[in-house]
């Protein structure tokens, strides 16, 4: 029994028999060729029949990945009748009487190289499309079978080095029932394909390919990475407990979707997801959100090399916005600086990044930065429910001027007869105990409130959430968070603010029927907790609900509290499934 | 023929509009360079010209030398102006 630990990339558990898949290593042998007519046409038979087998997969991506996924093998289709990348293998095979595998190598290989030197994350990824498709036709030319995933009879668990967009596209989700790689990781093709069908994963293990051969057992765990080849009686059992559990709870949750987000007694709270991309839309809708509590827009920032343009901007905005509808979508202005650097910003480094430069601040002080995107969010506004939302608020000076922008922007594009939505909601997050303080007189000046948890514990009970040293002290069931929170919800609703939390504690199962009874009207979490917090919100009544906070109003140690939220929650549980 | 236009498109010449750019291309008879940077590469090749790597605002010129140059020319300066919208 050996116990492994790797990314997880599609939770599920799973206890099954491994099939390595050998890509025999392709050795690939540079020779002189007599006869470069027959070289020639070896090649292009070779090419030939890898279009062939792409079209193939890429009927069969059609059926079971859609439209979208399959489009990729398109472009395969296209890389193989590159009339450059032909002519060049061919003079190479005519003049210097090259065997086509080696010269077919050696024009790949320049143009996976010109790829992979781009500065542009999406044209890397060619890169790999192109060594995909080369290791076919290198592979046909070589006489080596290509796996064919979908043509496996029994239920297995597949283990390689890392799959092929081509393999994953094959693979049928009724007869492989894991996947363990050595390479990739969350973001990985492989994990995405293996999310939409469905399929547990692990990715990143390293060695696994060396760790297990086919014929083994193994039972391992996607959503916490672990792994353990020739599992012993009794984990097997243990293994196949907690999957028979998993599938009950993934059905019990199932069943919620559609049900609306009410107590038992009939109060409603949003349940509404926390998303970085509109890559996340998918998962939205597959856990049934009602709408986006928190779009955080610095990933777009992040992820690119320069500055995000207006137009590239408005396109993420605009798409979120049009797919989720009337649901309501709060963005939230770039949050940078602290923890979340930006390179081609130059902000300079401080001793206090969490207490320095970052968010509004940065914001407010290079307008043009900031009423480029609040131009992208009004325009998009015109397609959706847009609400703007202001991070690390801590003034109402902060709010009045950033309210100022919105409104010369907006001013700016009705004038130039651009169409914006009559009527944007403006909130601020409440993650500065100063914010929280003021509650009352922000809520005055704006629409709704946002706890942003993450930050107001931090910055309630001093603590750099980031250094290890003072980590335990970072603390969620604190008196005096907790505190601030209920002034923060009680304060907003009495100046006719809705309050809505993000952050961790706005999906921790134990929190909610205390923020509930506290009368928070919107809870935004990962997409993937909303069932699971449906569940619980359908669960309790208000009253019970208000009685917890009483108990907890009477604590003066969050041991004490944590204890209060841990006893309730279990005597809801044994009153549910007696 | 040829013509000189600049690329519109947030994306630049990247793969999506290469390929749109590669099928255009493909239609005509005539052989099809775009020129670049100070080179000229292969319009009828999807690597060639995403190897380029060409982002919005670069300028580049199309030559087609063939029977139907001026139609070929013509199409794909208009594609490019569309923002390869196919």
């Amino acid at each position: 029994m050996t116990t492994l630990s790797g990314k997880s990339a599609s939770s599920g558990i799973v206890v099954g028999r491994v099939l390595v898949l050998q890509t025999a290593p392709l050795v690939i042998k540079r020779d002189t060729v007599k006869d470069t007519a027959v070289e020639i046409r070896r090649f292009q038979n070779a090419l030939a029949s890898a279009k062939q087998a792409i079209r193939l997969v890429r009927e069969h991506a059609l059926r079971t990945l859609g439209e979208d996924k399959a489009a990729i093998f398109e472009a395969h289709i296209m890389l193989l009748e590159d009339p450059e990348l032909i002519e060049e293998v061919e003079a190479s095979i005519r003049n210097d009487k090259l065997n086509a595998s080696a010269a077919l190598q050696d024009v790949s290989r320049k143009f996976i190289g010109i790829f992979e030197a781009m500065d542009n994350e999406y044209m890397r990824e060619r890169a790999a499309d192109v060594r995909d498709v080369s290791d076919r036709v290198l592979r046909t030319l070589a006489g080596i079978a290509i796996p064919d995933l979908s043509t496996i009879q029994d239920e297995v668990v597949i283990v390689a080095h890392d799959l092929s967009p081509s393999e994953t596209a094959t693979m049928n989700p009724k007869k492989i029932v894991g996947i363990l790689t050595n390479a990739g990781g969350k973001t990985s093709h492989t994990a995405i394909v293996a999310r939409t069908l469905e399929i547990p994963a692990v990715l990143g293990l390293k060695r696994i390919t060396n760790d297990c051969v086919t014929g083994d057992w193994v039972a391992f765990d996607g959503e916490t990475g672990q792994v353990i080849v020739s599992p012993d009686d009794a984990t097997r059992k243990q293994f196949l407990d907690r999957r028979a559990k998993y599938l009950r709870d993934k059905v019990e949750l199932q069943a919620l979707i559609g049900k609306p987000n009410e107590t038992a007694d009939g109060r409603v709270a949003q349940l509404v997801g926390n998303i970085g991309s509109p890559q996340d839309l998918g998962v939205l809708k597959k856990y049934d959100a009602t709408g986006v509590g928190l779009y955080r827009t610095e990933f777009l920032f992040m992820e690119h090399s320069k500055m995000p343009t207006e137009e590239e901007q408005f396109v993420a905005y605009k798409t979120v916005l049009e797919a989720l509808g009337p649901k309501p979508c709060t963005i939230r202005t770039l949050d940078i600086g602290g923890d979340k650097p930006v390179p081609y910003m130059n902000i300079p480094k401080e001793d206090n990044p969490f207490l320095g430069y970052r968010a509004i601040r940065y914001c407010l002080d290079h307008p043009e930065i900031f009423r480029t995107q609040l131009r992208a969010l009004l325009r998009a506004s015109a397609f959706g429910s847009l609400r703007i939302m202001f991070p690390m608020i801590s003034s109402l000076e902060e709010l009045l001027a950033a309210k100022e922008h919105v409104a010369a922007v907006r001013a700016e594009l009705e004038a130039a007869k651009i169409t914006v939505a009559p009527h944007v909601p403006v909130g601020v997050m409440i993650e500065i105990p100063s914010a929280a303080l003021i509650s009352d007189i922000l809520a005055q000046n704006c629409e709704f409130l946002s706890i942003g948890t993450n930050d107001l514990i931090q910055y309630t009970v001093a603590v750099d959430r980031l250094n290890e040293s003072v980590q335990s002290l970072y603390d969620p069931y604190h008196p005096g968070v907790l505190r601030l929170i209920q002034m923060v919800i009680e304060k907003g609703h009495e100046h006719g603010a809705k309050v809505s939390m993000c952050g961790e504690m706005g999906g921790s199962a134990l929190h909610l029927p205390l923020l509930l009874g506290m009368g928070l009207d919107e809870f935004s979490m990962a997409p993937t907790s909303i069932l699971r917090a449906r569940s619980q919100l359908r669960s309790w009544t208000m009253p019970e609900a208000r009685e917890i906070v009483k108990q907890v109003a009477k604590c003066s140690r969050s041991a004490e509290i944590e204890a209060v939220l841990i006893e309730a929650c279990d005597r809801k549980k044994t009153e549910r499934s007696p | 023929m040829q013509k000189t236009v600049r690329i519109l498109n947030e994306e630049g010449f990247h793969a999506r509009p290469a390929g749109v750019f590669v099928k255009k291309a493909s239609e005509f008879s005539s052989a099809i360079e775009v020129q670049a940077n100070g080179t000229t590469k292969n319009g009828k090749s999807i690597m060639a010209l995403m190897s380029l790597g060409l982002a919005k605002d670069a300028e580049i010129t199309i030559t087609a030398k063939g029977a139907d140059e001026a139609a070929a020319v013509d199409a794909l300066v208009d594609l490019v102006n569309r923002k390869f919208q196919a």
